[in-house]
């Protein structure tokens, strides 16, 4: 039996949603497999394309409602009719990026910048620019290219290529 | 942990290489592990790897946006030294333990 390792050569994500949780996993397995020297292309769209749009980037939110691992400090589950309160969930959402950032991660712009730094690239999804009536200009300067998701696949190729889906 | 001889002198190091104490290392011993992964040391590279031995004697947790705002180098000069392992590289030349931290 063989005990060759095959590490993994190639890693493309695509992120569909855009709240703070799902944008910032993207991102943190997105620069992960760039600083173990994995090849790495991200792939925005639908709602998710919000991690790339300027004005929306840095202010990500977190649904305080239909979330049901949403606590208050202390570990008390938090109240559905809450977090439906006006200002709650702007409240929550900025409350945990402070806490992210005291954990030394990055606000979106800068982490982006780190992904492209190490050769990493972002793409954004054709139809869902069009859907939401973006840009170019409209989107971050890391961003590489809009393309349709075809493009992105063909960019997939490879034996020791994985897909995930955020 | 096994004993390995790096430019002349018996290290203890990790499965990964990684030495075990970071006293054992020396300006020699980094070279070594440098031209095993293929990089050639220059200045440039010790002023990053002193500040990572520093930073580590201190007890702080080290990420490349650290290193990337120690005023050394920014993010980008850092893979430009380290292609492909910007924090495990540079640390397993530093000669201190694998880094821990996911950005």
């Amino acid at each position: 039996m063989s005990t060759e390792k095959k590490p993994l050569e190639k890693v493309c994500l695509i992120c569909a949603k855009g709240s703070l949780e799902d944008v910032y996993a993207s991102l943190v397995m997105a620069n992960g497999a760039v600083m173990e020297g994995i090849e790495t292309k991200v792939f925005f769209t639908f709602f998710g394309l919000d991690g790339i749009t300027k004005k929306a980037m840095n202010h990500l939110h977190t649904a305080t409602t239909g979330n049901p691992a949403m606590r208050m400090p202390g570990g008390i589950p938090f109240p559905t009719m809450l977090g439906g309160l006006p200002g709650v969930e702007s409240a929550v959402s900025s409350m945990m990026r402070k806490q992210m950032d005291a954990l030394g991660m990055p606000p979106v712009d800068e982490f982006l910048e780190m992904i492209t730094a190490g050769g990493g690239e972002i793409y954004a999804c054709k139809l869902a620019v069009d859907m939401f009536k973006l840009k170019k200009e409209d989107l971050s300067d890391e961003v590489s290219d809009i393309i349709t998701i075809g493009e992105f696949y063909e960019m997939c190729d490879g034996d020791r290529t994985q897909i995930i889906f955020t | 942990m096994s004993v390995k001889t790096i430019a002349g002198v018996s290290v203890n190091v990790s499965e990964d290489g990684y030495l075990d104490d970071m006293n054992q290392w020396n300006e020699e011993i980094a070279k070594e592990i440098a031209t095993e992964i293929g990089i050639e040391l220059t200045p440039k590279h010790f002023e990053v790897i002193n500040y990572l031995r520093e930073k580590t004697l201190a007890k702080e947790a080290l990420t490349i946006r650290s290193v990337g705002k120690s005023g050394i180098v920014d993010v980008k000069q850092l893979y430009v030294l380290f292609p492909k392992g910007p924090l495990k590289f540079s640390s397993k030349i530093a000669g201190i333990p694998k880094p821990t931290s996911c950005i």
